[in-house]
């Protein structure tokens, strides 16, 4: 059988998003480092990286520290996507779809390797993985690993924050600030 | 010509404002408390570093969310569906007016108190009904069906605990209730009925759908049940209401089986607030150690322990007044 024409390409995800009705600066900018400390993730994790994304929950880690360990099951409801793990091709299009029915403002994290190019499933003639998820929706982090320590997980939630509000909000640590 | 303005009405708008302060304020530190208590029984420092000891978590959490999306899914009726949120909220904000704070705190002394806040919660079930019903989601459905259910039935053992209390003291005024007990820990009703302060306890948990009995916003199998379309301000006035909710179930508990006010050395609104956060530390603290229960377990505790029990607590009662 012909390989072509098995539509196995997905449309990009739709990111429009409503203007927010009230857009003056410094209101604005409250709000950023309201949603900078409040970024709630979508409970949703494709592969073996989502038992890290729940080590980044638990009492070690405690994402609570940092206002994020509010674990929304809605879309509706949360502010982060995390992609936590493997998309398969049958996947791809409920990923989608959960990114689309999230209200915005919104952020997307990859974490692992296999949700950044694919990680270990990439070889010729694959057909069953999407070779990373910023093929269909857009992704504001990359957290590579396979899979990523929760720290890790916790330096890209700092990187979102950065990225809202344009300030790194917490010390480096030590081995970094030695580099 | 204009006549004066009745003072009872003033006094009721004023009263009104305050109550909505109350509940506004009570929800912001609830969510702290939840989310500190929640941390340290899992052995974990909870909310740190916004602000000290994430004293600001709560403002951030409450302004994001004024800050989000707001959306209505595609072929609901809109008016209705952004009507449920608020007839969850105002009915909760009405039951503050008759409860007595303090010995002068009070807004309104009426004679049918405990009836009218009886009432008023259970409008909430009708909020919870439209909400899963307009939001065109089959989780919304089943979360509402589920909602509905558990509130019918576990009206019926609240009712009954409560009678106990009413027969003692021969009246449905909240500030005499209050009154009818004494000082000291011994001469609450919680001391006389114990039973009844138990099922009320239980069944409090129930109607303000909180865990183990939140089976109408079970995570693991509704997604959120009957709040899972509403983003935004919809579902922060949901959360706000529970909260609400929570607190007149405290405060009702601490006024019939606690002494109200009443407290040892001095009474005052002092003792009130003690009491009716304990009650609420313990209802958060339920809610972090037990599991969920399954809807039949849910029913059968209600129809075959709850009810023939406040029955039988009833009965006894009624036996030793008459004797
Ligand atoms: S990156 Fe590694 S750990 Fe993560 S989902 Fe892929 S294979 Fe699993």
């Amino acid at each position: 059988m012909a390989q072509e024409n098995q539509g196995l390409t997905f449309p990009f995800a739709d990111t429009t998003t409503d203007e927010p009705i009230v857009d003056i600066a410094p209101v604005r900018k409250i709000l950023d480092i309201c949603r900078a400390m409040s970024l709630w993730p979508m409970t949703f994790g494709l592969a073996c990286c989502a038992i890290e994304m729940m080590g980044f929950g638990m009492a070690r880690f405690d994402s609570a520290r940092f206002g994020a360990e509010v674990f929304r099951p809605s879309p509706r409801q949360s502010d982060l996507m995390i992609v936590a793990g493997t998309i398969s091709r049958k996947m791809a299009p409920l990923v989608v779809r959960l990114y689309e029915q999230m209200p915005g403002p919104k952020w997307v994290i990859a974490m692992g390797n296999c949700a950044i190019s694919g990680g270990p499933f990439v070889y010729k003639d694959q057909y069953g993985i999407v070779e990373g998820v910023d093929t269909i929706i857009p992704v504001d982090v990359y957290v590579p690993g396979c899979p990523p320590r929760p720290e890790g997980l916790l330096e890209g939630l700092f990187h979102v924050q950065k990225k809202i509000t344009g300030k790194r909000w917490w010390p480096l640590p030590q081995t970094a600030e030695a580099n | 010509m204009i006549e004066a303005i009745p003072i009872q009405l003033v006094i009721m708008l004023v009263g009104l404002a305050a109550t909505m302060a109350f509940v506004g304020l009570n929800a912001i530190v609830l969510v702290y408390l939840e989310r500190k208590v929640a941390g340290f029984i899992h052995r974990r420092p909870g909310p740190y570093e916004v602000g000290p000891h994430g004293i600001l978590q709560p403002f951030a959490d409450g302004l994001k969310l004024v800050g989000k999306q707001i959306f209505t899914p595609k072929g609901a009726d809109s008016f209705l569906y952004w009507l449920a949120p608020m007839i969850s909220m105002a009915p909760a904000v009405v039951c503050f007016l008759v409860i007595p704070f303090g010995p002068h705190l009070q807004i309104i002394n009426t004679n049918v108190g405990l009836v009218l806040i009886l009432a008023f919660t259970g409008v909430n079930v009708l909020a919870l009904c439209i909400a899963g019903w307009t939001s065109q989601n089959k989780y919304s459905l089943l979360g509402a069906a589920r909602g509905v259910s558990q509130s019918v039935a576990y009206e019926i053992p609240l009712l009954l605990s409560v009678l106990p209390i009413i027969f003692l003291t021969g009246t449905f005024n909240l500030f005499d209730i209050a009154t009818n007990q004494g000082s000291w820990p011994w001469q609450w009703f919680v001391v006389t009925q114990p039973l009844a302060f138990i099922i009320f306890f239980i069944c409090a948990l129930a109607e303000t759908n909180r865990a183990p009995f939140d089976l109408p916003e079970a995570e693991s199998e509704l997604t959120a049940g009957f709040h899972t379309e509403y983003s935004g301000m919809g579902f922060a006035l949901f959360f706000l209401s529970e909260y609400a909710y929570m607190v007149i179930a405290a405060c009702v508990g601490a006024i019939l089986f606690l002494g109200g006010f009443k407290g040892p050395i001095v009474d005052g609104w002092w003792w009130f607030l003690a009491k009716v956060y304990i009650l609420l530390l313990i209802m958060i603290w339920i809610r972090w150690t037990f599991p969920r229960v399954r809807f039949d377990q849910l029913l059968n505790i209600c129809w075959k322990w709850l009810i023939p029990l406040a029955i039988l607590n009833l009965l006894i009662t009624l036996l030793v007044i008459a004797l």
